[in-house]
């Protein structure tokens, strides 16, 4: 058996192939927090009055509160005024107004990585030449500045807006200061209160009513300067009756020191719309002893503020060091739908503690949980759930599912789900498994003429199938190549 | 195409074989039968390449090659097909997914293209009809939720489809009913043929009253204690094996000695 897990450990040990640095000259602030870095950002970004008093509140905020101590993680204490809070690659500060102008070693990096930015080559989804092009629109953030957005014209037609929020604050002031903060607000939580205070850049999407949005908005996030935190903000609006899929994906460059990440995702549904959010998140896990890898602590919350409304997180996270992240539905219109299905692994020594929380406020609201978590290698991960059922929420339901994977014997996983209940006609279900991947499984396997390294992929992504089954196809690819495994269904 | 000499074998520190001698020729039909913990599961796992047991002495040849050398999948790949006693539940894996991954990967390994959607498709719905499966459970994961006889034809299913050279049955009659017996048995006769071998490994002779072995080997105390034609399962039947009395290795008879013997009886 002791050869049968290391066996097990060398497969799961795969070298992140997305380790590399571009060379860029960036516009970097001094590391440290104070409002002058805040007054600088803001006034950098050109931003209003209102956004930069926003921001001072938040960070006024921040300094009272504590990091927060329950996740089941376990990290070197952070020193937030040793990070840089600001970071624009210096060829995008003259704005760059096509893809001709952006920086070429820019391109060639999303190159690397897979990343068709070309519109040319987007839109040949449409032509012909290039088969399987995905029809997707991509901002692409690299640190922390968008420096290229695609297919706005072909989104502008509909009348959904899809630019970066610096652009958003200046285009549309009047939407984001309708939303912003409305579903985190700035003193949500240390990271969230961090974020509003010294955000950079991020998405913004309005979709406006009874539209459905023509194609997949997609963002690849990209962490580049070395020790610099990013401090995403995405705001998506979907109008009465409206529809958008939205992607969000990333990768990073090998680094030997950690990173911060602390975004801040938020999705407001109104009346009989629907958003649905994917992620897949591949970010430098570490090395084998769990050095220089990202943290991510990351604030998603989905706001189903209309009746019938409907919000669908779904996310695959095989990357970062450290994972704190719980995407949440709040459900307050009748009706509302919220759903989560998630597939997250550790390897080596990552560690995860992720979760969702459904909070039911309307009546004849429903809610699904779906969580695969993998661990592997002494990789450690706990889910944890919140499902709060308010007074008024007749009639609310909720399922959630909970399996866990174990791949050798040094991994841990772990389940917290809470449950707060306080209307007696609610209906909750829970199921909850814990399964390793068995020796006398590959060995069965094997026994058919299957590799071990095979028999492993099949059975983990036959684990996630329901999760998988979720992504828009364009992501199902790339979280099948994320877990190295091809994915089931050509037959069956 | 198997020559089984002198084989030992031992699980963590117990010695389970003790000196096997069996040699398998194309077409032929061998029964292995013996009490509980003799070492007949033992057999066929090590011949199929588990790991857990460990080969202390003797050799194994496949087709002149030495078997013991091979990674279980290569052993697979070869043509060797090893049907489980107690096959694994995998959850999430459909029946229909690791079929096709098993043909594919002997595929590979014989240097073939992968085998096209519809072919594949064509195969599994001829082949399962032969062993009386709904084709739903085509689409559940594997063995997921089975029954004890669902298990056993599921197992004789990928049997038939990924046509073995050499097949191993680990007790494959055990848990039947007797509709299942028989489709099960009907699925191994199927496959009988003049470049293929069968070695059944089981406890009761009630399966090889419907496919009847050219041998029959007893094996008891981790050795092959008597060896004779299908009349010796009957024996085994009526007298129970405490017949045979404790493991005596002069018992031993060739196939040889049993094919001459048949000979001169006009068998």
């Amino acid at each position: 058996m002791a050869t049968q897990s290391q066996e097990l450990e060398q497969l799961v040990k795969r070298e992140y192939s997305a380790g590399f640095v571009t060379d860029l000259e960036a516009d970097t602030v001094e590391p440290g927090l104070n409002e002058d870095v805040i007054r600088f950002i803001s006034a950098k970004k050109e931003e209003p009055e209102w956004l930069l008093e926003w921001r001072l509140k938040a960070f006024e905020h921040w300094k009272t509160m504590k990091e927060p101590g329950w996740a089941h993680v376990h990290y070197p204490p952070i020193d937030y005024q040793a990070i840089s809070y600001y970071s624009a690659p210096k060829s995008a500060s003259d704005g760059p107004k096509s893809l001709d102008e952006v920086d070429p070693k820019l391109l060639e990096t999303y190159e690397k990585l897979g990343i068709p930015l070309h519109e040319q080559e987007i839109l040949a989804g449409v032509k012909q030449g290039i088969p399987n092009m995905p029809n997707v629109a991509v901002d692409a953030v690299f640190d922390s500045v968008s420096v290229a957005t695609t297919f706005k014209d072909r989104l502008a037609d509909a009348g959904v807006i899809f630019c970066s929020i610096s652009e958003a604050v200046r285009e549309h002031p009047e939407l984001v200061k309708q939303y912003l903060g409305t579903v985190v607000p700035t003193s949500d939580n240390f990271y969230a209160a961090l974020n509003s205070a010294v955000f950079t850049d991020g998405s913004f999407v309005f979709i406006p009513k009874g539209v459905r949005c023509p194609m997949e908005l997609s963002t690849y996030f990209r962490i580049n300067a070395q020790n610099t935190g990013q401090f995403e903000r995405t705001l998506i609006v979907a109008e009465e009756g409206s529809h958008v899929s939205y992607l969000e994906g990333c990768t990073a460059p090998q680094r030997d020191e950690n990173q911060l990440h602390a975004a801040v995702v938020e999705l407001v549904a109104l009346d009989d719309a629907q958003i649905k959010y994917s992620t897949v998140q591949n970010w430098y896990p570490g090395d084998e002893e769990g050095k220089g890898g990202i943290y991510n602590f990351v604030t998603k919350r989905g706001d189903c503020r209309g009746a019938r409304s409907k919000i669908c997180w779904t996310q695959v996270e095989t990357g970062s060091a450290i994972t704190w992240k719980y995407p949440s539905c709040v459900l307050q219109g009748d009706g509302s739908v919220g759903e989560f299905y998630s597939v997250a692994l550790t390897n080596n020594l990552q560690q995860a503690d992720t979760g969702t929380k459904m909070i039911h406020i309307g009546k004849n609201t429903r809610s699904t949980i779906i969580s695969k978590g993998i661990s592997a290698g002494r990789g450690e991960q706990a889910y944890r759930g919140l499902v709060k059922i308010l007074p008024d929420a007749d009639n609310a339901r909720n399922y959630t599912q909970c399996d866990s994977l174990l791949i050798g014997d040094q991994c841990g996983a772990h389940t917290f789900p809470y449950t707060e209940v306080k209307n007696p006609s609610a209906h909750l279900e829970h199921e909850a498994t814990t399964s390793k991947i068995g020796e006398d499984q590959l060995f069965y396997c094997r026994a058919r003429g299957i590799s071990e390294e095979d028999a492993v992929n099949m059975i983990v992504n036959g684990f996630c199938k329901e999760v998988f089954k979720e992504l828009p196809m364009e992501f199902a690819v790339e979280a099948q190549k994320l877990l190295g495994v091809s994915l089931e269904g050509a037959v069956g | 195409m198997l020559n089984i000499s002198n084989l030992h074998a031992r699980v963590e520190e117990k010695e389970i074989l003790k000196g096997i001698d069996l040699e398998v020729k194309p077409g032929e039909v061998h029964a292995i039968m013996g009490p509980n913990g003799s070492g007949k599961s033992t057999l066929a796992n090590v011949l199929a390449g588990r790991d857990s047991f460990e080969v202390t002495d003797g050799t194994v040849e496949f087709e002149g090659d030495n078997l013991l050398d091979m990674e279980p999948e290569d052993r697979a790949c070869e043509g060797i097909f090893l049907g489980f006693q107690y096959p694994v539940e995998i959850a999430g894996v459909s029946n229909m997914y690791l079929l096709k991954a098993a043909i594919n990967a002997r595929r590979k390994h014989l240097g073939h293209p992968e085998i096209d959607a519809m072919d594949f498709l064509a195969l599994i719905k001829e082949k399962i009809q032969l062993v009386k499966m709904n084709e739903a459970m085509l689409y559940r994961g594997v063995n997921e939720g089975f029954s004890g006889g669902e298990k056993k034809r599921n197992e004789i299913l990928q049997m038939l489809t990924l046509e073995p050279k050499l097949v191993i049955l680990d007790e494959t009659d055990s848990g039947l009913d007797i509709d299942a017996l028989k489709t099960v048995s009907d699925g191994i006769n199927a496959l009988r043929s003049p470049e293929r071998a069968i070695v059944l490994v089981t406890h009761y002779q009630r399966l090889l009253d419907h496919v009847v072995p050219d041998y029959v080997h007893v094996l008891a105390g981790g050795k092959i204690i008597k060896s004779g034609g299908s009349e010796l399962a009957q024996e085994l039947e009526k007298k129970g094996y405490g017949w045979l009395g404790p493991a005596s290795p002069d018992s031993v008879v060739s196939p040889e000695a049993v094919k001459s013997q048949r000979a001169e009886q006009g068998v």
